[in-house]
């Protein structure tokens, strides 16, 4: 838990966005739209929220956890490591190029320091997370687990298979989220597949829902964590309802899913760069 | 008939192989505390009811919820723990494909996939569960071990084997009663090939059930003037490539068997071998690209030709193929 200030953790994400952008650009491939959006969360996480170590234990014994499931938001997850020093930030250049670690879609094989489990196939990433609770339970660390999935991934139905385990095995270690934006690659959720009441699913599921009204702004990131926080260790799982918006921070790409996998040109590159201030100097 | 025959194994008492599994998953979790078991709603199937028993902190009901005891068992392994799941090799495989691609064997992780239910010997309950596949897809997999021990007591030292073997594998076994022929206590290196009968004129590489059909065969070929070499390979990968060329080397013919599809099996692989190295008749007793059918299993195993007859026939075919080289 490190003492930041919302200045200066919003000062890290104007950085981290524009990481994610120059990667996605330097390859000309990669997901911008969710990681642009879930950037608040990733920095409250690692800059603030989590007990964690940049000197890599796969055991993660005495430390908070962290679970990707939605894996395209790679690029997301690498600037935040690479920037909380888990690595070089120089090695953020060789995202999605070949030899380098920064696979599209985190992966283990490499040795990245940092990722615990392959993830891109959705729907496998909470499973995962909850065997990972369950066990600091049974080696008693109190430690918790955080896990991150997106919202067109809770049609997958593995998502209610874990969801349901959850709560029967009273896994109160865990806090989930969901990256809440309403797009998905072929559209918006409700017209590829309607997610309808996914607070009353959940709750039905046996788990505690919380909202995150306003998940670009990094105060209500943090109340929405600690309100998350509080409410583990009372023999229900926690879920956060992340609602954000795709492609936060940059104006032509707010609010579509046309930037789900898109990477942007040189000229959209440079308008982006420009509504992004450089903070703690570019890789 | 088997009675009549000067058989080089055998045996006093049958027992089914998950039986083995189940017995060897609890002297595991007795020898070593980070064992920890996961099944999905088949628990007096996979007879894992006596480590449920002794150790129910450390064993997970996960409901019929297969794709989810993959990813639980691959998160177990964050924090130390050895995972043993347990569902029928349909569910175990086929059904979970994508969720051990990537949460297991991509990932590394060390997780022991344990299937019961394997193959046509499964019997009555018909082809849905019938999986004879489930090998091929396994052995695909980069890191991916795979063990198709043959009996009670080599399932059981297979199980305890994969507690100190670091990484994904695949234990497949079975449910009928089964000859007991291979020896209790026994070691069990994973990767390496058992010579259990030596020969001459043919080598039998057999998994599984299929060994102790071979064990048979081998004396009904003895009874005709034909020796062969029966070899058990327990573990189809990694595949004991030397024990495998040493002996067509010396027979010059072989004959792999299995309870499997001959597309994809421990057959393939043999071939793929012997093609490399040293290309050698080989004949093939599996399935022959079809799905099996409700049955017992001695009737399936004779329909399919998958029993000791079958295997006599293809290693004189074996024969005939050198002598014409």
């Amino acid at each position: 838990m490190e003492n930041k200030s919302i200045e200066q953790l919003n000062d890290i994400c104007s950085q981290v966005r524009r990481d994610c952008l120059r990667m996605v650009h330097g390859v000309q491939s990669g997901h911008p739209g969710a990681a642009l959006g879930l950037t608040e969360y990733f920095v409250a996480l690692f800059f603030k929220e989590m007990t964690h170590n940049n000197q890599f234990q796969m055991d993660g014994k005495g430390e908070d956890l962290f679970f990707l499931s939605n894996g395209h938001v790679s690029a997301l997850w690498y600037a935040v490591l690479a920037r909380s020093g888990y690595f070089g930030v120089e090695e953020l250049g060789t995202f999605r190029k070949i030899n380098t670690r920064l696979q599209g879609h985190p992966a283990t094989e490499e040795g990245l320091p940092g990722i615990r489990i392959a993830s891109g196939s959705l729907g496998q990433g909470l499973s995962v997370a909850l065997g990972a609770a369950q066990v600091k339970k049974l080696n008693g660390d109190d430690k918790l687990v955080y896990a991150v999935m997106g919202d067109g991934e809770q049609q997958e139905g593995q998502v209610w298979e874990a969801a349901m385990y959850a709560a029967h095995y009273k896994i109160d270690n865990v806090i989930a989220a969901i990256d809440y934006n309403g797009q998905q690659i072929d559209g918006p959720t409700e017209k590829v597949m309607d997610l309808k009441n996914l607070k009353a699913k959940w709750e039905a599921f046996g788990w505690e829902v919380i909202d995150i009204k306003k998940g670009n702004d990094m105060e209500a990131v943090l109340a929405g964590l600690a309100q998350a926080k509080g409410l583990t260790g009372k023999g229900k799982p926690v879920l956060i309802l992340l609602y954000t918006e795709m492609g936060y921070g940059v104006d032509f790409m707010v609010g579509t899913h046309k930037w789900h996998g898109i990477a942007p040109s040189d000229a959209e590159l440079a308008n982006a760069l420009g509504q992004l201030k450089e903070t703690l100097g570019d890789y | 008939m088997e009675k009549t025959l000067d058989l080089k194994f055998t045996y006093t008492e049958k027992k089914d192989t998950r039986s083995g599994f189940g017995d060897g998953l609890l002297e595991a979790g007795r020898q070593n505390p980070n064992v920890v078991g996961l099944c999905a709603d088949l628990i007096g199937s996979l007879k894992m009811g006596a480590f449920q028993k002794e150790f129910p902190e450390r064993f997970f009901q996960v409901g019929i919820a297969e794709a989810n005891m993959i990813g639980l068992a691959a998160g177990m392994t964050i924090g130390g723990k050895i995972p043993f799941t347990g569902t029928f090799a349909n569910f175990s495989t086929g059904r979970v494909y994508d969720q051990i691609r990537q949460s297991v064997a991509y990932s590394g992780k060390n997780v022991k996939i344990c299937a019961s239910h394997a193959g046509l010997t499964l019997g009555e309950d018909g082809a849905t569960h019938q999986i004879l596949e489930d090998v091929g897809m396994m052995k695909m997999l980069p890191h991916m071990t795979v063990i198709n021990p043959c009996d009670y007591n080599q399932t059981k030292a297979a199980t305890l084997a994969l507690v100190n073997h670091e990484g994904p594998a695949y234990l497949r076994f079975g449910r009928p009663s089964w000859p007991i022929f291979t020896p209790k206590d026994q070691e069990f290196v994973i990767g390496k090939a058992w010579k259990m009968i030596e020969g001459t004129d043919v080598t039998i590489f057999a998994t599984g059930h299929l060994v102790w059909e071979a064990v048979v065969a081998e004396a009904m070929l003895r009874e005709e003037g034909i020796s062969a070499e029966v070899i058990n390979i327990h573990t189809i990968k990694p595949l004991d490539e030397e024990a495998i060329l040493a002996s067509v080397a010396k027979t010059g013919c072989a004959v792999s068997a299995e309870e499997h599809q001959i597309n994809g099996g421990l057959g393939d692989s043999i071939a793929q071998t012997l093609i490399r190295n040293n290309p050698a008749p080989l004949e093939y007793v599996g399935v022959m690209d079809s799905f099996g059918e409700s049955g017992t299993p001695t009737q399936l195993l004779e329909k399919y030709g998958l029993n000791a007859e079958n295997i006599v026939k293809a290693a004189k075919k074996a024969i005939a193929r050198k002598m014409s080289y």
